[in-house]
């Protein structure tokens, strides 16, 4: 992490007293160059900067690549690796033990938006307070590198042919799930990703970031949008792209309104256009036709795309105690004694 | 109320030996046309009498239009077991008018609507023509209720057949429209205009009477869903997700209905409680677990097909170790099956559920008093042995209305399990892994989510973990983990709650059933002793057997297990568990979706023993 350096005295200790490492989790057994590990890396960085304190975080996940991945950050957090496509019933349920701890979920494209896509719709429509991370890389890694729903019409992979399907679009999803905050960032643009994972953990409610993430070993065709070189062919004079030598972390940096095309690990290239500076993220309409003005040109639109702090997340509207449900003692969750008689009466 | 003794009242046929509190009613009506209210009202009526007595509602899939039929069983005795003989017949409906008048036995009565015009082919059973739409349209109910309290005609021409007593009746309607005036009044007036109409019009010609005892002023009536909500709230359940499906959506409502009112915290005033309606039993069971493993008391409820949906997530608390409570209220299948007829076939299902090597802990409540029992109850046992625990009900006990005794207040505190705090680790001298079994007992200790010891987070997983749950596919780590499960599951057979055993002494006989066929085989074995056959029987409450069990098939000569399914589940279980006794333990299984009665035990023990 080249770009972390810096000329100041090192801060070793964070207003929470804690070190990075203290953030850190086991090693990653991801492929190297993985965009998924560079996302574990600005989530270490986000909770360090935050002052989080581990132990008051959540984490989730279903199954996949993506959903190892919550075994490489925050080692002092709980952590459920649950089933495929099942993390948003299993943090809905899991988040009501204690309304003081931050939900973090870390999903895939696989995960969400193809065996999982109900459980993503509805949690959404519910607004359980959870960061959502979807670690999106258009192909199903673990089982050896299948299309997968956000996959983009025509790519082809090496075992599987063209594909012939629409794309889902994960942002476009959850804007019109009534999300209430909805992101998008690449990996390798550590600074983005960084800032809105801080931003999604101060969210009161469901924060979906869609952050596109390179597949190193199977999405690897030049003309795959999720791949580092998709705009190699048609590379916008905007932005000045290093070249990225294959198998290692592509980084990149640009500014507000910029569009950049990005070269991924197999050549392709992918367009992204940041948001503009005076972009309005609280305009729902504006946002919804943003993302089809973005569908129309190609580009993935990346940055803080809509939010809304105004609505209840899931936990505010149970009117529950402000003792966590899982402190309370028995004598706060069995009715009383006395209370047997008048439940028989009520009965015939 | 006053008014309800002055009108004349029929008596007992003279010339006929009266046939008292020992027979059975049956009312044929369109499903939706409101006849639930009149049928429990009958019901509860007699209830109130002081009569045992017992109600089954045969219903269609169906919201309007389709064929109902009410059958409410009268006992002196106080058995309440489903018959087949039709003594009283009420027919409503057009449709099956021809089918009603065949089901009344010879010497039966049979009531219809004088405006169905269909030829009675049968002398040998008294008729009994209602005026019904001539009584509604000179009652007070205006053109929209009209069809609606139609169904009260028959309430009141039964009332003075048979010698319903009118202010039990009007107790009952109190009840039904929770003290509501209006409908109160409306509905009693009919059945006021019916019982007078007949007493001026008709002429008793059947032997069947009702006599007031004093036989059920020690019960309550009501369903087993909402005894199970009941107890659920009383064994402190924080947390329900549910997906609506017939025969289990009454629980799950039931508990919405109730939480409110029972768990407000002391405190605080606030709730205790949350019930979230998920968009699938996949869902539904994901949260319920979710929740479960952060350390609440967490339940879901559904039927054969939601629990089909459940499978994976069953497999993984099994294997993750999360405790949750799961009703399954068993309905009739394969696949869709029959969703309104009842059943005991997803035993085999729920014993593996999931894949891989899974054993799952069941309860079996046999009563609705056991219904709520095994609400609390069910959450102790999840939290101890650290497992789903399912508790298997039927759509016989769950929704039907029942005589029961009253609940009671839980007998002992709460176990909420081995739980790790704060203080419990910072006095721990070795290190903390959350699947290590330190007490040998194969229950491991556990922390929950919002524990700030620095020690505390552990992370839970489907995947192959070690005693640290750390991930791994070392086989030697997996084998352990699978075998200390194993281990649990031998605890278990201690933890569950033992069957119950009823003697007649000396028997050679033994009976194993469980669930909603308790009635039938009390009232089977009563018969079967009148004709010499003495039988112990042994009412299974859990899975894992017991020493009990054990014992009993030992001790027994034969073991006649009676079920409601097609092959004989746990016939099968049984003689898996016993397989050196495999060839006394003999099959009687029960498959059409009905209840099974006493007549059909009694003739299946019967034919067996008698050669």
């Amino acid at each position: 992490m080249s770009n972390q350096t810096t000329t100041r005295p090192r801060v070793n200790v964070n207003l929470a007293g804690l070190q990075k490492s203290d953030y850190r989790g086991a090693t990653s057994t991801l492929c190297q160059g993985c965009g998924h590990n560079s996302i574990s890396s600005q989530i270490i960085a986000a909770a360090y900067e935050l002052d989080l304190v581990p132990e008051n975080v959540v984490k989730f996940s279903g199954i996949g690549c993506s959903s190892k991945s919550p075994t490489y950050f925050l080692d002092r957090s709980f952590g459920f690796n649950g089933l495929h496509g099942r993390m948003p019933s299993i943090a809905t349920g899991a988040m009501f033990g204690d309304r003081t701890l931050i939900g973090l979920g870390v999903s895939g494209d696989g995960d969400t938006a193809s065996i999982g896509m109900g459980q993503f719709k509805h949690v959404m429509r519910r607004n359980v307070p959870l960061v959502y991370i979807v670690e999106n890389n258009g192909v199903y890694g673990l089982t050896k590198g299948q299309f997968s729903a956000t996959a983009e019409t025509g790519l082809s992979l090496k075992n599987h042919g063209t594909n012939p399907y629409m794309p889902v679009d994960i942002a476009w999803e959850a804007v019109v799930s009534n999300a209430t905050f909805v992101a998008r960032s690449f990996a390798g643009d550590p600074k983005q990703v960084k800032e809105l994972i801080k931003a999604a953990l101060s969210h009161n409610g469901i924060a979906v970031l869609d952050i596109i993430s390179p597949c190193v070993t199977f999405n690897n065709r030049d003309d795959s949008m999720h791949s580092y070189a998709w705009g190699k062919d048609h590379e916008a004079p905007l932005h000045e792209l290093s070249y990225v030598p294959p198998r290692e972390d592509i980084m990149i940096e640009y500014e507000e309104g910029e569009i950049i095309d990005v070269t991924m690990h197999n050549g392709s290239t992918v367009i992204l256009k940041k948001l503009e500076h005076d972009y309005d993220p609280t305009d729902r309409a504006r946002a919804i036709v943003m993302l089809e003005e973005a569908n129309a040109k190609n580009w993935l639109i990346t940055g803080l795309i809509y939010i809304d702090t105004s609505k209840p997340s899931l936990l505010d509207i149970y009117g529950l105690t402000d003792t966590p449900l899982n402190r309370l003692p028995e004598d706060r969750i069995r009715p009383s004694r006395e209370t047997i008689q008048k439940v028989n009466e009520l009965m015939f | 109320m006053s008014d309800i003794q002055t009108v004349e009242k029929v008596s007992p046929t003279k010339d006929l030996e009266p046939i008292v509190n020992d027979f059975s009613i049956t009312v044929g009506t369109v499903n939706g046309s409101g006849s639930q209210t009149s049928n429990l009202t009958i019901l509860r009526a007699l209830f109130k009498m002081g009569i045992p007595v017992s109600g089954k509602n045969l219903f269609p899939s169906n919201i309007q239009g389709l064929p109902t039929w009410y059958t409410i069983r009268v006992n002196k005795d106080g058995f309440t077991a489903r018959r087949e003989e039709h003594e009283i017949v009420v027919a409503m409906n057009p449709a099956t008018f021809a089918e009603d008048l065949e089901k009344v036995v010879p010497g039966g009565a049979f009531f219809y609507p004088d405006d169905i015009r269909q030829a009675i082919r049968r002398d040998d059973v008294v008729t009994y023509p209602m005026p019904v739409k001539h009584l509604v349209r000179d009652s007070e109910a205006p053109a929209n209720l009209r069809d609606y309290v139609a169904n009260m005609v028959y309430v009141g021409v039964l009332a003075q057949i048979l010698g319903i007593d009118l202010d039990k009746i009007h107790l009952a309607l109190d009840f039904h429209f929770k003290g509501k005036q209006k409908p109160i009044t409306l509905n009693f007036s009919i059945i006021r205009s019916a019982f007078t109409w007949v007493a001026e019009n008709l002429v008793k010609q059947d032997p069947y009477w009702l006599e007031p005892m004093d036989a059920t002023h020690d019960f309550i009536m009501t369903d087993g869903n909402t005894a199970a909500a009941l107890g659920s709230i009383y064994g402190g359940v924080h947390f329900v997700s549910w997906y609506p499906i017939t025969p289990a959506s009454s629980l799950a409502e039931a508990l919405e209905q109730y939480l409110p009112t029972l768990r407000k915290d002391p405190e605080t005033g606030k709730n205790t409680f949350a019930v979230v309606q998920a968009e699938d039993e996949l869902a539904a069971i994901g949260m319920a677990i979710g929740a479960g493993w952060s350390g609440l008391r967490a339940m879901t409820s559904t039927s054969g097909p939601g629990l089909s949906l459940m499978t994976e997530f069953a497999g993984f608390a099994y294997y993750s170790e999360v405790p949750v409570v799961i009703w399954d209220i068993q309905r009739v299948g394969p696949s869709t099956g029959l969703p309104t007829r009842t059943s005991q076939a997803d035993l085999s299902m729920v014993n593996y559920l999931g894949h891989g090597d899974t054993q799952q802990i069941i309860l079996f409540p046999g009563s609705v008093n056991e219904c709520f029992e095994f609400g609390w109850k069910a959450f102790d046992l999840a939290e101890r042995l650290q497992t789903p625990v399912f508790v298997l009900s039927d759509l016989d006990l769950g929704m039907n209305q029942w005589m029961t005794n009253p609940f009671n207040y839980p007998n002992t505190p709460m176990d909420r399990g081995k739980v790790l705090w704060e203080e419990d680790l910072e006095k721990m001298a070795e290190k903390w892994g959350r699947y290590l079994d330190v007490d040998g007992d194969g229950i491991p200790y556990r922390t929950l989510p919002g524990n700030r010891h620095p020690a505390s987070a552990y992370f839970t997983r489907g995947t192959g973990h070690d005693e640290y749950a750390r991930y791994t596919e070392d086989h030697e780590d997996y084998a352990r983990v699978m075998s200390r499960l194993k281990k649990k599951f031998e605890t278990a057979r201690d933890n569950v709650p033992k069957p119950v055993l009823h003697s007649m002494g000396e028997a050679e006989i033994g009976i194993i059933a469980f669930g909603s066929t308790e009635p039938a085989i009390a009232e089977a074995r009563h018969y079967l002793s009148e004709q010499g056959i003495k039988t112990d029987y042994l009412r299974l409450r859990a899975i894992p057997f017991s020493k009990e069990v054990a014992d009993f098939v030992h001790a027994h000569q034969r073991i006649y297990v009676v079920e409601m399914n097609r092959d004989g589940q746990l016939h099968q279980l049984l003689t898996l568990e016993f397989p050196s006794q495999s060839e006394k333990i003999i099959s009687l299984a029960h498959l059409d979706g009905l209840p099974v009665t006493a007549k059909w035990v009694q003739e299946g023990i019967q034919a067996k023993e008698v050669k």
